[in-house]
């Protein structure tokens, strides 16, 4: 019984990341449409358009190869895995120990290793410009994304996300210089990977701003469907990261009881919320970057990442 | 018998082998009679030293009256030496399969398969080797058999000055290795490595000896700066000879520093720990940057060794360190996370150098700017060559992202470490390892998608044919590796323990018993992670994704030409290449690390001449250190020159003042 309680804990997670994404989505894109004086669409519009995109008949090139047909799956199951064993409502889940954060990092560059391959597969420049760039992106965010995770591990002395935020919800932590820095990177690098503004722009498509959408340009249907839910459970992936890193408070940490369940999921979502009405605001704040321009701003994330190592080195107090 | 006899046997074989090829090689069945006999033979190694790691046997001794009067030939099969014979005669094997059906197309199998053979011998022996005498006869043995081999396509401008480079290079890491050794005689009196491991060495002789062992063996493995002959040597070889050297002679080299520096000389301080992964660090980040420059296909495989060897010599700086701190528990930590990714990188750098020669057969091409589209006529060969691509990115579930994760477990002890000066350097590696394996997907994301995918950029890759059947089964067993590897390191780590308890002195927990199969490297509330349940997650989510698509959506599908944005070009030139696949990176790491000079010369409007782009990359070792060394022997020399034509008179001169300034120097040394 044990088990299967145990199991079913963990199922609801990863099914829950699945089920709120596009809603999560939804909002920030509702909250975006307010700020830019325009009535938005519909909350729940992405789960129509991902309803609309599966039932419609994916268009593939003649030359297209199993790569790219099977590219979206592998991207969705990747994001998916990497999301569903991040402690969102409550820590030490069944299979939370299958995965440290250094792995989760590692799934997600799968994802987008896969991706920028289907985007080089047909042989359009559109494509080979997308994969290209965002594998310069990822180059210059996935060291910054190690280091934050280095100096996290460093002050909870472990790499497993549900250690760290048991230990971060429970022992008195406190506001640290390098847990600052860390979060600063976080953000940046977040949005970079979640190829938000000022790194690129989801709702472009002028094409020489294009990241991301170049990359996918050639997807329709069911495919571009499962690439659309993929960026939706990276966008979580990222909130609930953050969520669980730096404002670990109401997880369920100890005995999985109803209560400490509902108050963990209250909170989840309560973050979520949160987050997903202050990204569109950081966002219309600032303005997009020119693509030689990334380096800096990536390298900031990077630097403030390196510096908060660097003081867990230096001292335990900071 | 005792297991060193067994091995001996091989390497003594490996040599027969070589002469065979020699006095059979003209004729056509020879090259199926030698790979097959070595194939057969490295099984036998293969059988041997696994089975030697997993019994956890006692070393054995055996000397033979050969080398040096009074002394004998020493040689010990240990578990080291068990751990680096398996990679040996694993490479070996594969490579000898893989040549069955590769190897059939050789134009000149006479300089190609005498020296097959004794380039295997060659490396059986250095592993076996246990006096200073022996070991460094066969690494010489092994250096010039490979050089014949680098060489093989002798007509080839490129491969003969490749050769040059290479000979001088493996001469003077040879020299560094003679003078380390020369000490360690010199401390304990005698060449064997029991008497000189027996020796207690000051500090200073240990400090010198670690230095001299990391010139010389890093020359050998690839050690940015001494790395130059690298990417030279390896591709100008035939294809499966590339993959011995990048998989398997380059760890040779490492072999030959952890004998020194762990096992001989083992009283080491922390700071050669600090300079051996500093290094290794820098050799990382400028390998992968480097390759990703490279548009020659086997170029760039072979500046990714360099990487691979940075990655590493960072696990063995950072378990000296801590073994120099007595903390053997964390050592034991980052030696295993580098002989894993030894094990690795043989496994997937074969891979990728066999997919290399199998595209270089169907094409004849290696350059990447005239490949593409290939997966639609090789398939089999693209599956393989994707999984290597995917392992050596350091991808979970496979292999190549489990050793990467015990080195990231190994920095993040560090904070232990007393020493201010590896306080600072241990984390600034960890950041250059986050960045080399960034950089390394992106590097692999253009090869495979370049060659691979696509369209074709050439008529010879639209018209290539898939491999003979010994080729790919050859891929497919190293794929098949990577995969077990990545979804059960487990057992890899608890064959390793034979190794890090003989050198470090601790072990890792038992991973076989492990709940789970899960890899836990010091507690499981410390950091653990699960290959197998990360492979059946990845496996399940895709296939119930599809499955409710296909299911409750559509499947409906239709071809159609390519969209494009509504601007569809037909001709294959304007998709993106190579060179324009790397042209960010190279924007913004390019300036400062190769000092990238692009001249564009566009016509005016109006003019009709065609617009010209031309980069120029430049590796810094050449540039700062080779360049400046080499016409600095060029000008010597020619001043030199002017000595040879003087007259009687002068030359008589010559000699008395030199006769007078020895004299002088003798008067003085009383």
């Amino acid at each position: 019984m044990a088990v299967i309680i145990a199991l079913a804990l963990q199922f609801f997670q990863i099914a829950l990341i699945v089920a709120i994404a596009p809603f999560v989505l939804g909002i920030t894109r509702k909250v975006r449409a307010r700020l830019l004086c325009r009535r938005g669409p519909p909350l729940l519009q992405v789960y129509y358009d991902l309803w609309k995109l599966m039932h419609k008949e994916a268009v593939l090139a003649h030359n297209a190869s199993w790569v790219y047909r099977s590219a979206p799956y592998l991207v969705f199951a990747a994001t998916w895995t990497a999301a569903g064993l991040v402690p969102t409502y409550a820590t030490g889940l069944v299979f939370s120990w299958s995965a440290d954060l250094i792995a989760i990092v590692a799934l997600l560059g799968t994802a987008r290793f896969t991706l920028a391959l289907a985007g080089m597969d047909v042989g359009t420049a559109f494509g080979g410009l997308g994969s290209s760039r965002e594998m310069m992106i990822a180059s210059l965010a996935e060291p910054a994304m190690l280091l934050i995770a280095f100096t996290v591990a460093l002050i909870a002395g472990t790499t497993q996300l549900s250690a760290i935020a048991t230990v971060f919800v429970t022992a008195e932590t406190g506001l640290r210089v390098s847990l600052g820095l860390a979060l600063l990177g976080l953000i940046v690098v977040g949005i970079a990977e979640n190829a938000r503004i000022p790194i690129d722009n989801p709702a472009t498509h002028l094409e020489l701003t294009m990241v991301h959408e170049a990359m996918v340009l050639e997807y329709s249907g069911r495919h571009l469907a499962m690439i659309e839910a993929a960026a939706a459970v990276k966008l979580v992936l990222y909130f609930s990261l953050i969520a669980c890193l730096f404002f670990p408070f109401g997880i369920a940490t100890g005995d999985k009881t109803a209560a400490a369940i509902a108050i963990g999921v209250g909170s989840f979502l309560c973050k979520m919320l949160v987050l997903a009405v202050s990204l569109p605001i950081a966002e219309t704040s600032v303005a997009k970057m020119r693509v030689f321009r990334y380096p800096a701003f990536l390298g900031g994330a990077f630097a403030a990442a390196a510096l908060a190592v660097f003081l867990r080195f230096v001292s335990r107090g900071f | 018998m005792p297991d060193v006899t067994i091995g001996l046997g091989c390497a003594a074989g490996f040599l027969v082998i070589g002469a065979t090829g020699a006095a059979i090689g003209r004729f056509s069945f020879a090259k199926t009679v030698i790979y097959g006999l070595s194939l057969a033979l490295s099984l036998i190694a293969l059988g041997l030293a696994l089975s030697f790691l997993l019994r956890h046997a006692e070393a054995s001794t055996v000397i033979l009256p050969l080398g040096l009067p009074g002394t004998g030939a020493h040689f010990r099969l240990d578990a080291l030496s068990a751990f680096f014979l398996l990679v040996v005669s694993l490479g070996g094997a594969t490579t000898s399969l893989y040549a069955l059906g590769y190897g059939q197309s050789e134009r000149a199998p006479l300089r190609v398969l005498p020296y097959y053979g004794a380039f295997l011998g060659g490396m059986t022996l250095v592993v076996l080797a246990a006096d200073a005498y022996s070991v460094l006869v066969a690494g010489e043995f092994m250096s010039l058999a490979s050089w014949a081999l680098v060489v093989a396509h002798y007509r080839d401008p490129a491969a003969v000055r490749a050769g040059y480079v290479y000979l001088v290079m493996a001469s003077f890491g040879t020299l560094c290795l003679l003078l380390a050794f020369g000490l360690l005689a010199h401390a304990s009196g005698e060449y064997t490595f029991a008497a000189m491991r027996a020796t207690k060495l000051g500090p200073e002789v240990a400090v010198a000896v670690a230095a001299l062992a990391l010139v010389g063996a890093g020359s050998k493995a690839g050690v940015v700066p001494l790395h130059a002959w690298l990417p030279l040597a390896h591709p100008a070889a035939p294809s499966h000879i590339s993959a011995l050297l990048s998989g398997v002679m380059t760890k040779v080299g490492v072999y030959g520093f952890v004998r020194i520096v762990f096992d001989v000389a083992a009283d080491q301080s922390p700071w050669s720990g600090l300079v051996a992964l500093t290094l290794g660090g820098v050799t990382a980040v400028l390998g992968v940057l480097y390759a990703l420059m490279q548009h020659d296909l086997k170029r760039l495989l072979a500046y990714h060794t360099v990487e691979n060897i940075g990655i590493i010599f960072i696990g063995l700086g950072l378990a000296l360190a801590f073994r120099a701190n007595g903390q053997d528990g964390v050592a034991a930590l980052a030696l295993t996370a580098a002989l894993f990714h030894v094990f690795n990188h043989a496994v997937f750098k074969s891979l990728l150098f066999f997919g290399a020669g199998a595209v270089l057969t169907a094409t004849g091409q290696r350059d990447m700017e005239r490949l593409g589209g290939l997966i639609h006529v090789m398939p089999k060969t693209a599956v393989v060559f994707l999984i290597g691509c995917a392992s050596i990115s350091a991808l979970p579930p496979l292999n190549g992202f489990v050793s990467e994760w015990l080195t990231f477990q190994a920095i993040l002890l560090s904070p232990q470490l007393p020493q201010w000066g590896l306080k600072f350097a241990v984390p600034a590696t960890g950041a250059l390892l986050a960045l080399a394996a960034a950089l390394a997907a992106a590097c692999f994301v253009k090869a495979f998608g370049v060659v691979f995918l696509s369209r074709p950029r050439s008529p010879e890759a639209a018209a290539a044919r898939e491999v003979d059947r010994f080729s790919l089964s050859a891929m497919f067993v190293l794929a098949a590796l990577c995969v077990l590897a990545g979804i059960l390191p487990g057992f890899v780590i608890d064959w390793l323990s034979p190794v890090t308890s003989a050198l470090t002195g601790a072990v890792l927990p038992h991973q076989a018993s492990m709940p789970w199969l899960s890899i836990v490297p010091i507690a499981e509330s410390r950091s653990s992670y699960n290959g197998l349940i990360i492979f059946l997650f990845l496996t399940a989510s895709g296939l119930f994704g599809a499955a409710v698509i296909h299911k409750f959506a559509t499947r409906a599908t239709r071809r159609s030409a390519i969209w494009d944005c509504g601007f569809p070009l037909d001709s294959p030139v304007t998709q993106y290449t190579s060179s324009s696949f790397a042209m960010p990176i190279r924007r913004v790491f390019g300036a400062a690390v190769f000092g990238v000079i692009e001249r564009v010369d566009m016509p005016l409007p109006g003019e009709m001449r065609a617009g010209h782009f031309q980069v120029r990359v430049r590796d810094p070792a050449w540039r700062f250190i080779y360049g400046p060394l080499a016409r600095s022997v060029a000008r010597s020399a020619q001043w030199l020159n002017r000595m040879q034509f003087l007259t009687v008179r002068s030359y008589l001169t010559l000699v008395f003042l030199a006769l007078i300034g020895l004299l002088l120097v003798v008067a003085a040394w009383r």
